[in-house]
């Protein structure tokens, strides 16, 4: 059984994880047991059918596969900007710098499937002309990042990786660097910058980076679960994927799923999947509690409340249509315990810590909005703050050098907007309206082993 | 100033980029020389922009930019909690709170004996295995209820 339950599974056929918690009792991440089930074929499909660039950026458009780090966007498009005949090095970056808050399975596509993230690699430098390729890790998973040089040097020793690939002519080195510890680095353009050896700070776009990208290269970057399911798409046809999902949305997706249901995991389904399947997938709510909200796609996303979310399928679309975003696919699920003043708390004090201080929006906005929430949940708020957070969140938005700032926004003005109620009441009565000894109750320790899951 | 296996794997790092491109190396630098003293004194922090060819500055930037590097001692063992969102619904800030009270230390503090560091972390990237923490930054530890956290404690020496 793959990951914990799965339904058309692509990405995570095959997986075997027999103990969650020893890294070392995993089995089949290894080279053998990628190549055992299929792994590997795509790139000797490539070249035996001698596929030209084109091809193969053309079988990644008709899939329609949408970047699965947060923005959605089409990913044969983005490849089909690198610039076709530009003299020197091109670059390759994969980003796994992953650090949403509720965002956890390229951790697992690292951890259970690395050689699919190096198939990816090759392949997209083949498609785009780049020899070289880096992966971002985050920090926080060092060992994986360990393993990832591991699963490197076995591609190195079978001729996957280096000069003249399996006799193709091709040449495509590929390195791991590691992050540690800056959310920020997780934009594209910052963890250029952070490969460079800088601070992680971002730049202005234009120009983009399939133009001036790492050492003023031309650059894609792409995240794990995208790069990793290119193999699919070339093995099988960029239709197949396209008809795994629904038109638009391309393919299955991991769901990274927290919070308050009795199986926190990540789950692969295909897209267009309604909420409800998932959530009953995920064991359902812990504790058979009601459903109150759901933040769908990182924590950067806009809140759905259960009634607006119960009624969407899991797609770019669709999640658009109700006002959010599908962002990395990591649902976060709470139910009636959660005080949302708090929740909104701890998440507005993420991004003011997280903020790289380049902007004056973004860097002096985080502080004011954490520090007005802050308030609101001990008591001391005015009345007059709700308007003003939702005046200072919509001043940060759209004037800011990257997507932090709207991200600090989002939660606060989708918050404030479905959940007023529950702020005014704490203005007004100051305390909160789920009594504190509720809230601790309903987030005490869980995890899925403690509901009966294997793994 | 820093031993001969810990230069051999910072030139191991050095050889993963262009050759004018020593500099990409610093993050991983820095983390080898924090793995090696504990944490980065001005000195190593010195030490390491000779050995890259870099500025001091520039390297001082990129050791307080990021989280994870110590510019101050730290205990034999720093634990860091995950206490963002997603942790916090299944028990990340229980969790936090039993370390407290069984090491008798809040964030940011070292037991008397020098042990423990206790810090605050976030996202980890982990969240379906809340609650989550990372012991000296390298080594990351999974559903961490009362007898998990007990265990862990345990085993450090
Ligand atoms: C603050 C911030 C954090 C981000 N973090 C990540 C991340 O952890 N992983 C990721 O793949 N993309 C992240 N992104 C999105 C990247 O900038 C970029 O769009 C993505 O890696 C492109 O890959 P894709 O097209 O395959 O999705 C982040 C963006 C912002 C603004
Ligand atoms: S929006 Fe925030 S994080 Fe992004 S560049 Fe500006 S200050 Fe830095
Ligand atoms: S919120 Fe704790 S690991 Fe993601």
């Amino acid at each position: 059984m793959a990951i914990l339950d799965s339904i058309n599974p692509t990405l995570t056929a095959g997986w075997h994880r027999p103990d969650v918690r020893d890294l070392a009792r995993d089995t089949g991440w290894r080279l053998k047991d990628y190549e055992a089930r299929g792994g590997y074929q795509a790139l000797k499909k490539l070249f035996a059918e001698k596929m030209t660039p084109e091809q193969v950026i053309a079988e990644v458009k008709t899939s329609v596969l949408r970047g699965r780090g947060g923005a959605g966007f089409p990913t044969g498009l983005k490849w089909s900007f690198m610039p076709k005949n530009a003299a020197g090095e091109k670059y390759i970056v994969c980003n796994t710098d992953e650090g949403e808050p509720g965002t956890f399975k390229d951790r697992d596509i690292m951890r259970l499937d690395p050689h699919a993230v190096i198939e990816g690699m090759i392949i997209a430098g083949y498609a785009m002309g780049a020899q070289r390729g880096y992966n971002y890790i985050h920090g926080e998973i060092f060992e994986l990042y360990q393993r990832f040089e591991e699963a490197l040097e076995e591609a190195r020793a079978a001729g996957y990786l280096g000069r003249n690939i399996l006799g193709s002519g091709f040449d495509f080195e590929l390195f791991a660097h590691h992050g540690w510890g800056a959310y920020i680095c997780g934009e594209e353009t910052a963890l250029l910058e952070s490969i460079e050896g800088k601070k992680g700070q971002p730049r202005y776009k234009p120009p983009f980076p399939a133009n001036v990208g790492l050492y003023g290269c031309p650059t894609t970057i792409n995240n794990t679960e995208s790069l990793a399911s290119i193999p699919y798409i070339i093995r099988h046809g960029g239709q197949a994927f396209l008809d795994l999902g629904k038109p638009n949305n391309g393919g299955t997706k991991l769901f990274s799923v927290s919070g308050h249901v009795n199986k926190p995991g990540n789950y692969e389904v295909p897209l267009g999947t309604p909420f409800a399947k998932l959530l009953e997938m995920a064991g359902g709510m812990r504790g058979g509690r009601k459903l109150k909200a759901v933040i769908p796609g990182g924590s950067s996303a806009p809140v759905l409340p259960a009634d607006i979310i119960m009624d969407c399928t899991l797609d770019y679309d669709s999640i658009a249509k109700a006002g959010s975003m599908l962002g990395s696919g990591a649902v976060i699920v709470m139910d009636e315990t959660v005080c949302m003043v708090k929740a909104l708390e701890r998440l507005s004090w993420f991004y003011y810590e997280e903020s790289c201080g380049q902007c004056t929006p973004c860097r002096e906005g985080t502080g004011w909005l954490y520090k007005m929430i802050h308030r609101i949940e001990h008591g001391q708020g005015r009345a007059e703050d709700l308007d003003l957070l939702d005046d200072v969140a919509k001043n940060i938005m759209g004037r800011t050098i990257c997507a932090l700032g709207d991200a600090a926004a989002l939660p606060v003005i989708s918050f404030v907007k479905h959940f007023r109620d529950e702020f005014a009441y704490h203005i007004e009565h100051k305390r909160c309206l789920v009594p504190p000894e509720v809230q601790r109750a309903g987030s005490t320790f869980h995890t899925r082993l403690m509901a009966g899951a294997t793994c | 100033m820093l031993s001969e296996a810990t230069l051999q794997k910072i030139d191991r790092e050095i050889a993963k980029y262009p050759a004018e491109q020593k500099q990409s190396a610093v993050m991983a630098a820095l983390r080898l020389a924090q793995q090696e003293k504990g944490w980065l004194a001005p000195e190593t922090i010195a030490f390491v922009a000779r050995y890259l060819g870099m500025a001091e500055m520039a390297v001082y930037e990129v050791a307080t930019f990021y989280n994870m590097y110590d510019l101050a001692p730290v205990g034999k063992y720093k634990i860091t909690v995950c206490t963002n969102l997603p942790c916090a619904l299944s028990g990340g800030v229980h969790a936090a709170d039993y370390l407290k009270q069984k090491l008798g230390i809040d964030f940011n503090e070292t037991t008397p004996d020098g042990k423990f560091t206790l810090k605050e972390g976030e996202c980890m990237g982990a969240c379906g295995d809340a609650p989550v923490m990372l012991v000296n930054n390298v080594h990351m530890r999974c559903f961490m209820t009362p007898e998990e956290i007990d265990r862990l404690l345990a085993e450090c020496e």
